[in-house]
């Protein structure tokens, strides 16, 4: 009967949005007088996971799941949830656990709700609070089904601490043979990606070119933030089409959104705005961005953006 | 090779959002629909194999009368053959049920869905229905070749790419990179006057059971205005982040 959530890591290191769903579970199981178990994929340590109200962890431990596969992830997840007579599972909205979850829903009869940002507004009928429009509006959604899956939003519900003590169980699922195989796998090592970034430092045209992202990159370093564009940046080429973020682009749920030189077409806000804090820096002061920004500054970026990574490097030598 | 596209008759992005009945239905009035933009990738993708490599594109859209200029749209821009079926939208699960229905009829080998729609967002059919017909499935996907009953795929990951190689039937969920933005296409006059002699089927829908139920809509709160800072005055904005905003 507890509610199982899916706690991923990555190389044996628990990703931050596990303890975020984990604290989601725990939300959930009290509502529900239940407990919290955890499934995990060949994670290392699983103690961080009591920090934030896991009761007991499934550990699954076979070298041939190092690569992430949704079926085979969706099937390991619906054998856990059987063994627990699970009737709620609580996954993240990672591009990995947005793929499973589709898969999992059918699998185990459940309906579905993604993009879920707080906790169930009643237990029973089992009642979520999601976006929708991208962002525009939230829909309170009932799951009508015995078994029921919660995809949350991330940086919604946030991090909370419910000390318990985990204690650990090995789970030897079988492993099922599966049509998509993965060939190789393309990934930018010690940077910060958009998906996992707490701050997000973004840059549009009003760069003027390539050759001056050098400025973005030092003011990313001096807040450890990740490094995104605008659509028209990436269609000409000057950063990678993976930093594009924006509605065709990827979407950003950041603590701290900093916008240079963009100037905020509505495709691009969509993509953004389940950020909580945007910082608009635009020579232009009709700009619409300045509409969506928590902070505004109208200043040249080539003045700006320099003077400001000296004063957060002078508040950091301060803070340290 | 049969391709079924799948196609979303959604909100455009600029449209205003609103409610009515009570909070519970969404007010078209004034909304312009278009074809979800993650679809039109599929699309575009799905006409270039009808070209290159010989293919049929059919297209089919869950929902009632009033998305078919959406279905004729994407019969302008040189799909064979639209199918409707004739049922609300109601769930993601309801809708890949019906979907489901249609490959099964139809026997179709390749099926390119959007990663996500730009209304609900659930990011569920393309998956879901994969599921339902025991076909092969990758998501946000972009990059698709086929050679034979043989494709390989790129799909975006968080952080990167990861190159694929599966078989058909697949089930895709794309997005931009299918193809460039560029070569999206407009609907000429021609394709247009084209459109309106091909076949639109209807279809009437089989059982299914949604999942899940909208019980009402909210709109946001109105955000608070904007804090503007002097560019002389960074000291300002680091403390702002600092101590109100509590982000640095």
């Amino acid at each position: 009967m507890s509610v199982l959530v899916y706690t991923e890591s990555e190389e044996g290191k628990f990703k931050k949005v596990a303890f975020e769903v984990a604290s989601y579970a725990k939300a959930v199981a009290d509502q529900m007088g239940t407990t919290v178990t955890a499934i995990t994929i060949n994670a290392d340590d699983i103690s961080e996971l009591g920090t934030y109200g896991v009761d007991k962890v499934l550990k699954v431990k076979d070298s041939k799941l190092d690569a992430f596969n949704a079926k085979t992830y969706a099937n390991i997840i619906k054998q856990a949830a059987e063994k627990e007579g699970t009737k709620v599972v609580v996954v993240s909205s990672s591009a990995d656990s947005k793929y499973l979850a589709p898969l999992l829903a059918v699998g185990l009869d459940a309906g579905y709700a993604s993009n879920v940002v707080d906790a169930p507004t009643s237990a029973s009928p089992f009642t979520v609070k999601r976006t929708a429009f991208t962002n525009k509006a939230f829909i309170f959604s009932t799951i009508d089904t015995d078994v029921k899956i919660v995809g949350v939003s991330k940086n919604a519900f946030g991090l909370k601490e419910n000390s318990s003590s985990a204690t650990a169980e090995d789970f030897s699922p079988s492993i099922p043979e599966n049509g998509v195989h993965v060939d190789s796998v393309d990934k930018a090592t010690n940077t910060v990606t958009i998906a996992d970034a707490e701050i997000v430092v973004s840059a549009g045209r009003g760069l003027k070119g390539p050759e001056n992202w050098g400025m973005i990159e030092d003011l990313a370093k001096v807040l450890g933030a990740a490094t995104a564009c605008s659509k028209p940046v990436s269609d000409l080429g000057w950063r990678p089409h993976g930093e594009h973020v924006g509605q065709t682009g990827k979407p950003v749920a950041a603590n701290l959104y900093i916008a240079i030189g963009i100037s905020g077409a509505i495709q691009h806000l969509a993509g953004i705005n389940a950020s909580k804090v945007k910082v608009v820096i635009n020579t232009d002061p009709e700009a619409p961005f300045f509409k969506a920004a928590d902070y505004g500054i109208v200043g040249d970026a080539f003045e700006v953006v320099p003077k400001l990574t000296e004063k957060l490097k002078e508040f950091k030598a301060q803070n340290a | 090779m049969k391709i079924l596209v799948c196609i979303s008759h959604v909100p455009d992005t600029t449209s205003k959002i609103n409610f009515t009945d009570g909070d519970t239905k969404l007010d078209t009035n004034g909304v312009q629909f278009v074809i979800n933009p993650n679809d039109e990738f599929g699309l575009t993708r799905a006409m270039w194999f009808k070209e290159k490599q010989g293919a049929t594109v059919d297209v089919v859209n869950v929902g009632g009368p009033e998305t078919e200029p959406t279905l004729r749209k994407a019969l302008a821009i040189g799909a064979d053959t639209a199918i409707r079926v004739n049922t609300p939208a109601t769930d993601g699960f309801a809708v890949a049920k019906q979907l489901a229905h249609v490959v099964k009829d139809g026997g179709y080998d390749l099926i390119i869905a959007g990663r996500e729609s730009i209304d609900y967002n659930g990011s569920m059919v393309p998956g879901m229905l994969a599921e339902l017909i025991g076909a092969n499935f990758v998501t946000n996907c972009i990059s698709l070749e086929v050679d034979g009953t043989n494709a390989k795929a790129m799909r975006e990951i968080d952080g990167g790419k990861e190159t694929v190689s599966t078989t058909l039937p697949l089930v895709i969920g794309g997005q931009k990179g299918l193809v460039e933005e560029s070569d999206l296409r407009i609907p000429n006059m021609r394709g247009i006057m084209q459109a309106r002699q091909k076949p639109l089927n209807v279809l009437e829908p089989v059982d299914a059971t949604k999942e899940t139920s909208t019980v009402k809509f909210e709109k946001p709160e109105p955000r608070g205005a904007v804090k503007m800072i002097s560019p002389d005055n960074l000291d300002e904005l680091v403390s702002l982040l600092h101590n109100e905003a509590k982000v640095i």
